[in-house]
């Protein structure tokens, strides 16, 4: 039901300066937690988000962001995916 | 790779990718998790004043606690919040919304000039308040945008009644709940468009609106330019941003932002207003905000002069049945005594409240605590809940007064 009849101009993503400067923690896997996150949200969801999930609850949140969000992460990439926001964000 | 994807979006855009980034709020409310507090910072969205950025994109920014002085928030200070990044720009002159759905008698579309001059304008003053504010203090955390106090605002918001608009489409026997839709969506086709429904009873009392004026001027462009769904009493979810359609509909809505999203366990809050039509055994959609207050002028571990009358001013505010009293303790909750009411603004608004007394030197723990014509009232203890919702724990700030 989106977008029906209406001159819309769209502004993809707006991505604002701050969002630049974020730096990720340093640990095996961030190239491609950035490469895949960034696509639909900024990193600092990361870092809000943080440190009080363990792993369990890393593994529902990219669960979610696969399953119902629709991200395209290949099934490989998700583990690493984990296994990285364990490591560096995890509790 | 990254950065580059970064910079395609920024170009993408056509935004100026200038502008300061200010030192982070400091602090924050104290209970927020870490992470947050590192990297919450002051940013100025196009329009707004520097708010307190949770999450750049979706952007969401929260009021800081120093206007929740005033009765009304500056459109320019009032907080934004977006599940999803695709956010248009939407032109009021080419806008319109469309009514339809399988339980409407008919199709029908109104474009802005419409709405203002087929139908009864209206007024009302409601507090606007995320289902999530004071996510962040959650015990345990839980994830989620991780706010503090200031995912609220209090507003004047002028439309016209929606059940005047769904009358005009025609409402069939057998109609169950109304569903909204807003020009904001998703980046990939994947993700579920942002739509909410209310109860059909919901959608025809006299003051759920589709509002086009704030405080007296068109809605910023962050909180749902050229018109959006003002739901007095109900929490912020519902109220739906850049409005495009609304759907008459026989059948329960069940779409991702219905079930599982924006859920509380049933029977654990005292909220009268039932959502019977999306209720499951375990748990129900979140319907009106719980008793609340909040301190507006008093800051945790700050001094204040002794021997002098010392102000402790605030707000309180519930899902719209009114504000009987609030009580506030000076000494961490043993003796209670009554605050005075500021101006009645309407049962949807919050409430101004201030209490004085005059302080020896000494330490002080100040709390709050607001009770409603019905005689709910707020909590000591967090209601914990997966997603962070219905956060009415009675604040604790300490004080030292010298």
């Amino acid at each position: 039901m989106r977008h029906l009849l209406i001159p819309i101009l769209l502004i993809a993503g707006v991505a604002r300066a701050g969002e630049d400067a974020i730096e990720l923690k340093e640990a095996p896997g961030r190239a491609l937690v950035e490469a895949n996150c960034v696509a639909c949200h900024s990193l600092d969801y990361i870092q809000m988000n943080s440190p009080f999930l363990d792993r369990k609850g890393w593994e529902a949140s990219v669960n979610k962001m696969i399953k119902v969000m629709g991200a395209p992460v290949k099934e490989e990439d998700a583990k690493a995916i984990v296994d990285y926001l364990h490591a560096a964000y995890g509790k | 790779m990254t950065i580059d994807r970064r910079r395609f979006l920024a170009t993408a855009a056509g935004m100026a990718v200038a502008g300061p980034t200010l030192a982070a709020p400091g602090g924050g409310p104290a209970g927020l998790p870490a992470g947050a507090l590192e990297s919450a910072a002051w940013d100025t969205l196009p329009g707004k004043q520097p708010l307190i950025k949770r999450s750049w994109r979706p952007p969401n920014f929260e009021t800081p606690t120093r206007y929740f002085g005033e009765a009304f928030t500056p459109n320019d200070a009032f907080f934004v919040r977006y599940h999803l990044s695709n956010i248009p720009q939407v032109d009021a002159a080419g806008w319109a919304v469309e009514i339809g759905g399988d339980a409407a008698e008919k199709a029908i579309r109104f474009t802005l000039d419409q709405l203002k001059s087929d139908f009864e304008a209206v007024e009302i003053a409601a507090l606007c308040q995320c289902s999530g504010n004071r996510r962040g203090l959650s015990d345990p955390h839980v994830p989620g945008v991780q706010w503090g106090y200031g995912a609220m605002g209090n507003a004047r918001w002028k439309g016209v009644r929606l059940k005047d608009v769904l009358a005009k489409a025609g409402i069939k026997a057998g109609a169950l709940e109304v569903a909204f839709d807003g020009a904001d969506g998703g980046l990939t086709e994947k993700t579920p468009d942002f739509v909410k429904s209310i109860p059909l009873w919901k959608a025809l009392d006299e003051h759920t609106l589709i509002a086009w004026e704030m405080n007296g001027e068109p809605l910023p462009h962050w909180n749902g330019y050229p018109a959006r769904i003002v739901v007095p009493g109900w929490t912020a979810t519902y109220w739906m941003k850049h409005l495009t359609s609304i759907a008459i509909l026989s059948q329960p809505f069940k779409g991702f932002w219905m079930t599982p999203a924006y859920r509380i366990p049933k029977g654990r809050f005292p909220v009268v207003d039932r959502f019977l039509s999306q209720e499951t055994d375990a748990n129900t959609p979140i319907t009106e905000m719980v008793v609340n207050s909040l301190v507006t002028n008093l800051r945790e571990g700050m001094t204040y002069k002794a021997n002098s009358p010392l102000f402790v001013r605030g707000i309180a505010w519930d899902g719209g049945y009114g504000i009987s009293r609030v009580e506030v303790s000076r000494d961490g909750g043993k003796l209670w005594e009554l605050a005075e009411l500021g101006a009645d603004l309407g049962r949807f608004s919050w409430r101004q409240w201030s209490f004085a007394f005059v302080p020896k030197p000494g330490d002080y723990v100040v709390m709050a605590k607001a009770t409603n014509r019905i005689g709910a009232t707020q909590t000591f203890d967090l209601v914990f809940n997966p997603a962070g919702y219905h956060n009415n724990v009675v604040q604790r700030i300490p004080i030292v007064c010298a």
